[in-house]
């Protein structure tokens, strides 16, 4: 079944290519089949057992059994979630890209193919299998951005391409040593060893290291770290995003912050956590500087920014900081100590939720803009407009919900996943989350500025004949508005689904 | 049957040479790689793991114990599907060639038939004869046929094929020469009464004549093979063959030497790996010199592919970068290196193919020029995506992106090496690192390069049927090999578990 | 005393009285009879003559058998003379038929008549264990061969080279016979099983060692092996095509064959050892040094040429070197191994000086002359692949086997790798040789020859015998194990 979601994209994106010569028509296929694939993670999503914290739908082939390679996936509450994020990231983008004729059979293929990248990634068990989708998602990004990017894609391709590799040679060695001290590569496996403290045996026994088998194993993580730090761009290894989000085509960028940001997030909860409960709580106090960094830094950065990409560039960053402060909280006492169990599961399911929550906002604001650009020719600075409140009222209040979202506004999706954070944060690691609420403010301050740059003030003459949005445009831009008010005012929607997995981490019984 | 690969080769050969049309010995030429391919294919279909198939075994020259002796074990059936692959690629890639038609694929089905005959010979006379008669084919090949010098206004671009074309079948033949001498010596030490591979295995040489005859065979064949520092044919020799002869010299005949290196080298003679008590320079046997060059090998191709301007030339350096692999996997002496060695030399074979098909077919036969910066501008992406989604493709799987086939071989090699010579993985993971940047320079440099504003642009010609079969073919043999690897090294590991390969496993692998 | 039965003798040397009287009645008949024919008319009738008095002598060779033999070795008579002698007559009829092409003599009788009578001289010279008859022998054939080489009466070319031969002969003939006087002061005998017995000690005596000496020089000039090949690469360039050919092909069996009879018949107590440890004088190392120059000399001055028959020479130079090492071997294996080589040498060389005797009509003898063979004559161009790739020893040709067989010959004999020095100078030479036979390929097939290929017409015997001696290469090579059964291996 799983593989089946993963090859449908990949089938879908041949057929858009066959339909090379009638771009109306790729465009319906692309369509069709994302929505094929929507429908498909929302299945999963229906037939998984909230209450079962195993691995459902599980695969397993064996592949190259002599390298500890097989075939294996399986999705348990976190993978749900991404899948069904991806998907409706993905046909967002796809919705967003059916009026730009620029984009064109191509881009839609390519678009595919990264659907069917993040969906391996997001169900793969085996680190060989999991690593080869990782790096398939890089290719598509790489070339959207280069060939369709603003004029700077030259610069943001390569340094993205750049940065995601290095990351990824260093999350590859880390695994490399862990499969020649183990003879392991299974995800499932290697969390048990590291549960049971047999890891760090094992690098001792198989390795031959001067130093000691802890110091081997610190580094083994840092190096994993790196990889999943880099596309989670975590400060101070994030300076490709904004240059990255700001050259792609808007409609990809939505792709990038939507689903492919969160790819940095799920290996922190599927990789880094459990098979480096230890190293994670010795590591604590950097990494929590690293989260109050990657949430406080980008915020002011975003408050300076002229272009709107790139302020929501930061942004992204900075909401994403707040998922990486929940992790390393939860982080701190995993498994041990049952009196937090709250407060771990609080910032967990905030987590989650937040991964959520940000992919449907961050992906609805770039569409904004991407409409935005359609309409003013190109143009996304902060001055260029004026007033846009009274002359494109609908979209002007549209995007405003979503403002508010991102914001953290109650009511709206953004509220309940970054109070549970902090609800979590607080107890276990005060200070920092304290300088944390400082990011907090700072995203407040720079949103409302947007606002009142963009739509209120006096009105720009320039736009006077701007045209509001189209009866499809707000057809197609409701249902996120719409899951986004949901999701604020029902949460439980993704917090029971998640539940038996949060709390699986919460005891550290297996995963 | 398999033998029919062998002698439908010649016989197309002959049939082409004779074809009154240029067309007919096209498909001539197509039909007869096509069969080898299919007979391959069907072989390995009926394939029984661990088997060893005799195809013919009548006695040649009883005087002095020469048997005319064709056989097949796993790791020769693998390298057959190779030359069978490549083969048809290569037919398939020169469609287009309008000059002596028929001489070009009858010397090409020739060099074709002499390679089929290497892998099936289990005679080491036999392998020897086969082995030189591929080596006048090539010669012909580049020098008629080939591509203009790097500097086509040099005065007279014909001289410069003709010398990488003199100098590629001289160090072919100076390998030889040496594997001529290990071979008559084998002859004499045995006793004289045989030289297929079963009696020589089985023969107990000295130690002492042992670590003087592997050398010299082994540099014999690793000269073909490319090892440095006598690789220098190579780049040369690739880059003025004409693209089927490149993708062939590159894809199949390098895995000659490769080949000739395991079957030969290290299988009649494995005490020549053995350590000689004593250390110079810090190496103590010739398994450590070897497995230093190659490492050099790997980086030193790498390195240098990096800095070409000339875009075969970047191909034909990590041609000699990736053998290096194949060659430090041989060195290894484990059960994975030797497996990952040997799916490397197909997986690499169908790669080179596939790069050196899009650098000389696609590339330089519409835009006549292979100089990087001057192919930027012409805007390939644009006008001929075929060709960049190709070699796109190509060269993620010849940086071992996992999916395709190098990524298995060259991770079994790796996990060979840790267990060999730990030190060495780190710097072939450098290695593979370089061969990361020049794959994406060229790459970009070559077809997403920005177009001199106000220059004129000259629509390319599209890619033509036969290249996106060609490509196809190629693209399809990596990733299946990649997904599932399994198709290949169920026939190589129960090979080197046979008798034959008891002297290099003493006992058990490493 | 033995009574020498008349009948007898007349029955064994029939193959070489036929010879004798064919090229007689060629002479006559050329002279009385077909003067007023044409010059076509003429060389067919006489080549008819003379190919059919081969072609019984070589019928009566095959039904002859031995063994037999005149007192003194005068005249003996083995299976392994007949097969060389058989060899003998049909490269005689190759060139008789590749001479029928000819057209720088009027004098056609004389010519196949002296071709004839130097096949008579060579069979006599394998036939014979007596050194006055060897002297003889060879002294006949000399004096044929000087003849056909300076034939050539309108080219200055030809009469410097006769010039050249025949005081290079002269004077080698002359060591030859001092050593072989020598030998029989030592040994009492002219004949060479009992020059053995005579000489078998332990020491050297060093008149002995001068005997072998001015042997070798001589021996070594006849076989073109360095340092006394000077006068060959004149000789192969001045003389008219088919000459150099037949010196080249014919005349190089016989006198291995007869070298390798006083050598190893006559002298083989006194052989010594060339080993590398194992050094011991005698005749085997001094042949080791001349097949080391040999090898060296003429593969290296090869490359330099830029006639095609200059080329050739130096190559013959290359090749008696590794023709030595059969000698050098001194086993029944290197013995046939030398047969076998410088039989299948000869069909190549006398092939390749058949092609160019073909072109010699269009004036081609440098290398830029041939630019392009292959569009104007496909044919000719594909023999001369053939010839030139068996001279470089790739398989699967003839000349590949040789050089195998003759290597693996020098390493068998005793002691075991003691020779192996040499073996790797052989290969790295041979090595070599592939650089400059290729040259003469690229040239043919490589090199554009210029806007119009004027299509080379050639004679439907010439084209027949090249054929035949190609077919005969790829055969030889493809099974060797014809000849080798012959030789007896």
């Amino acid at each position: 079944m799983i593989t089946l979601l993963t090859l449908l994209p990949i089938v879908g994106a041949l057929v858009v290519l066959a339909s090379y010569r009638s771009p109306q028509l790729a465009r319906i296929f692309a369509m069709v089949f994302a929505a094929a694939a929507l429908v498909l993670s929302l299945l999963f999503w229906y037939r998984l057992d909230p209450a079962n914290p195993a691995m459902q739908f599980e695969e397993v082939h064996a592949w190259a059994p002599s390298l500890g390679m097989s075939y294996h996936v399986g999705v348990d509450g976190l993978g749900v979630l991404m899948l069904a994020l991806s998907a409706i990231v993905v046909l967002m983008s796809l919705a967003a890209s059916w009026a730009n004729k620029r984009q064109g059979p191509v881009y839609l293929a390519l678009v595919l193919l990264l659907e069917a990248g993040l969906f391996g990634t997001f169900t793969a068990l085996n680190f060989i299998h999991w690593f080869i989708f990782w790096e398939l998602s890089l290719i598509p990004a790489f070339f959207l951005v280069r060939l369709w990017g603003g004029p700077g894609r030259a610069r943001a391709a390569n340094l993205f391409f750049l940065y995601t590799m290095v990351g990824s040679v260093a999350l590859l060695l880390s695994f490399l040593a862990l499969f020649l001290a183990t003879g392991r590569f299974d995800f499932i496996e290697l969390a048990q060893l590291a549960q049971s403290g047999q890891l760090t045996a094992s690098l001792a026994q198989n390795l031959h290291w001067a130093g000691s088998p802890q110091h081997l194993a610190m580094l083994l993580f840092w190096g994993a770290f790196l990889g999943f730090a880099v596309k989670t761009a975590v400060v101070p290894f994030h300076t490709w995003l904004p240059v990255t989000y700001a050259e792609a085509p808007s409609e990809t960028t939505m792709l990038l912050t939507g689903a492919m940001s969160k790819m940095g997030v799920y290996g922190f909860l599927r990789v880094l956590l459990p098979i480096f409960p230890q190293q994670m709580r010795q590591a604590l106090t950097p990494l929590l500087w690293l989260a109050v960094a990657t949430i406080v830094l980008p915020a002011f950065a975003a408050w300076a920014q002229k272009d709107l990409k790139r302020t929501f560039a930061y942004s992204s960053i900075n909401h994403l900081g707040y998922c990486v402060l929940g992790i390393c909280v939860a982080a701190r006492f995993t498994g041990a100590d049952p009196s937090l169990a709250a407060e771990k599961s609080a910032a967990l399911t905030g987590v989650l939720l937040q991964i959520f929550s940000h992919g449907l906002t961050a992906a609805s604001l770039f569409w904004f803009i991407a409409l935005l650009e359609r309409r003013s020719g190109g143009l996304r600075g902060i001055d260029d407009f004026g007033g846009l409140r009274r002359i494109i009222p609908v979209f002007s209040g549209l995007m405003s919900i979503a403002i508010f979202a991102s914001l953290g506004l109650p009511g709206l999706n953004g509220f309940p996943a970054e109070f549970l954070i902090f609800k979590g944060a607080f107890p276990l690691a005060a200070w920092a989350t304290s300088i944390s609420v400082l990011g907090l403010l700072m995203t407040a301050v720079f949103l409302l500025t947007v606002i009142q740059k963009v739509f209120s003030g006096p009105v720009n003459p320039r736009w006077e004949a701007m045209p509001d949005l189209t009866t499809a445009e707000r057809l197609l831009l409701l249902p996120a508005i719409a899951l986004g008010f949901l999701l604020g005012l029902y949460p439980q929607l993704i917090g029971g689904m998640v539940h038996s997995t949060v709390m699986q981490w919460v005891t550290g019984a297996r995963l | 049957m398999l033998a029919w690969t062998l002698y439908l080769s010649f016989f197309g050969a002959l049939a082409a040479r004779l074809s009154p049309t240029k067309s007919l010995a096209r498909v001539v030429a197509l039909l007869t790689a096509l069969a080898g391919l299919a007979i391959g294919v069907v072989t390995l279909l009926h394939w029984q793991p661990g088997e060893f198939l005799t195809v013919t075994h009548v006695t040649w020259i009883p005087q002095l114990g020469i048997s005319y002796y064709l056989a097949a074990d796993g790791i020769s059936l693998t390298l057959l599907l190779l030359t069978g692959i490549a083969a048809t690629a290569g037919i398939l890639f020169s469609w287009n060639i309008e000059h002596r038609t028929q001489e070009f694929f009858a010397l090409y089905l020739v060099l074709i038939g002499g390679v089929y005959g290497v892998f099936l010979s289990f005679d080491l006379f036999l392998l020897f004869v086969f082995y030189e008669i591929a080596i006048i084919p090539k010669y012909f090949l580049i020098a008629i046929w080939g591509s203009a010098a790097r500097d086509p206004s040099a005065a007279n671009p014909g001289s410069q094929r003709e010398y990488a074309a003199m100098k590629l079948a001289l160090y072919s033949f100076a390998g030889s020469a040496l594997v001529l001498a290990g071979m008559v010596a084998a002859w004499v030490a045995s006793g004289g009464s045989s030289l297929s591979f079963d009696a020589l295995a089985a023969f107990h040489f000295s130690s002492h004549f042992q670590m003087a005859i592997f050398p010299l065979v082994f540099v014999g064949f690793a000269v073909l093979a490319g090892m440095w520092p006598f690789h220098t044919w190579a780049p040369t020799g690739h880059a003025a063959a004409p693209t089927a002869a490149s993708m062939l010299l590159a894809g199949v005949v390098m895995k000659l030497g490769a080949y000739g290196c395991l079957r030969v080298g290290m299988m009649l003679f494995p005490a020549g790996l053995d350590p000689w008590g004593l250390h110079v320079l810090g190496f103590g046997s010739w398994r450590d010199i070897f497995a230093l060059l190659a490492l050099i090998g790997i980086v030193y191709g790498a390195s240098v592919a990096l800095v070409q301007r000339d875009f075969k030339f970047v191909i034909g350096y990590s041609s000699v970068s990736h053998m290096g692999f194949v060659l430090l996997g041989l060195m290894t002496l484990t059960q994975i290196g030797l497996d990952g060695a040997v799916l490397q030399m197909f997986s690499h074979g169908v790669i080179a193919g596939l790069l050196f098909a899009v650098v000389g077919r696609m590339v330089y036969d519409r835009t006549h020029t292979r100089d990087l910066n001057a192919l930027g501008p012409m805007q390939l992406a644009r006008f001929i995506p075929f060709a960049a989604v190709t070699f796109t493709l190509a060269g993620m799987a010849s940086i071992g992106l996992p999916g395709f086939s190098g990524f298995i071989a060259e991770f079994q090699i790796l996990v060979g090496t840790w267990r060999a010579f730990p030190w060495m993985t780190a710097v072939a993971g450098v290695g593979i690192l370089i061969g990361i940047a020049f794959t994406w320079r060229a790459l970009t440099k070559a077809f997403f390069g920005e177009p001199t504003p106000g220059a004129a642009e000259h629509a390319l010609p599209p890619i033509t049927l036969p290249e996106k079969l060609g490509a196809l073919l190629l693209l399809a043999s990596t990733l299946a090999v990649g997904v599932y690897p399994r198709v290949l090294t169920d026939l190589i590991l129960p090979s080197l578990n046979s008798p034959l390969f008891e002297g290099l496993r003493k006992g058990g692998w490493r | 005393m033995n009574p020498v039965s008349y009948s007898d003798l007349l029955r064994f040397t029939l193959p070489e009285i036929t010879v004798a009287l064919a090229g007689l009645l060629v002479l006559t008949l050329d002279i009385t009879v077909l003067r007023q024919y044409s010059v076509r008319r003429r060389f067919g009738i006489a080549a008819l003559v003379g190919c059919a008095g081969c072609l019984f002598a070589a019928y009566r060779l095959v039904h002859t058998l031995p063994p037999y033999s005149l007192p003194n070795g005068m005249f003996v008579v083995t299976p392994l003379t007949n097969v060389v002698q058989i060899a003998l007559l049909a490269l005689a009829i190759f060139t008789i038929l590749l001479s029928t092409s000819t057209r720088i003599t009027g004098h056609i009788g004389e010519y196949l008549a002296l071709i004839l009578f130097a096949t008579v001289a060579m069979m006599f010279l394998v036939a014979t264990q007596n050194l006055l008859l060897i002297f003889v022998s060879l002294e006949f054939l000399s004096l044929s061969l000087y003849i056909l080489t300076g034939f050539h009466k309108q080219s200055r070319q030809s009469a410097e080279a006769a010039l050249k031969y025949f005081l290079f002969g002269g004077m080698s003939a002359g060591f030859l016979l001092f050593g072989m006087s020598l030998l029989y002061g030592l040994s009492g005998s002219i004949e060479l099983p009992a020059i053995a017995a005579a000489l078998s000690g332990p020491t050297l005596d060093p008149l002995l060692v001068i005997a072998i000496i001015m042997v070798t020089i001589g021996f070594g000039f006849k076989v073109a092996a360095a340092p006394f090949h000077l006068w060959a690469p004149d000789a192969y360039q001045g003389a008219p095509t088919v000459s150099a050919g037949f010196i080249a092909s014919s005349s190089k069996v016989a006198s291995f064959f007869v070298f390798g009879q006083v050598v190893i018949l006559g002298l083989g107590s006194a052989a010594g050892r060339g080993a590398f440890h194992a050094y011991v004088p005698g005749w085997v190392p001094v042949l080791c040094v001349m097949a080391a120059l040999s090898m060296i000399l003429g593969n290296l001055a090869a490359i330099a040429q830029t006639s095609v028959r200059r080329l050739l020479a130096y190559s013959a130079i290359g090749h008696a070197g590794y023709m030595l090492l059969g000698l050098i071997a001194h086993t029944q294996q290197g013995s046939s191994a030398l047969l076998y080589y410088v039989i299948t040498y000869a069909l190549a060389s006398l092939g390749a000086f058949g092609v160019l005797g073909a072109l010699e009509a269009e004036g081609v003898d440098k290398l830029a002359d041939i630019a392009g063979l292959s569009r104007r004559a496909p044919g000719l161009s594909l023999c001369m692949l053939i010839f030139l790739l068996s001279l470089a020893g790739i398989p699967p040709l003839a000349g590949f086997f040789a050089k195998f067989y003759i290597f693996t010959a020098v390493l068998q004999a005793e002691p075991h790798f003691g020779l192996l020095w040499l073996v790797l100078l052989a290969v790295a030479m041979s090595a070599v040789s592939l650089y400059y036979y290729l040259r003469v390929l690229k040239q043919i097939y490589v090199v554009d020859g210029g806007a119009e290929p004027r299509p080379i017409q050639t004679p439907v015997v010439t084209r027949f015998t090249l054929w035949v001696l190609a077919a005969l290469v790829v055969l030889l090579g493809c099974v060797p194990g014809i000849l080798l059964r012959w030789i007896g291996a």
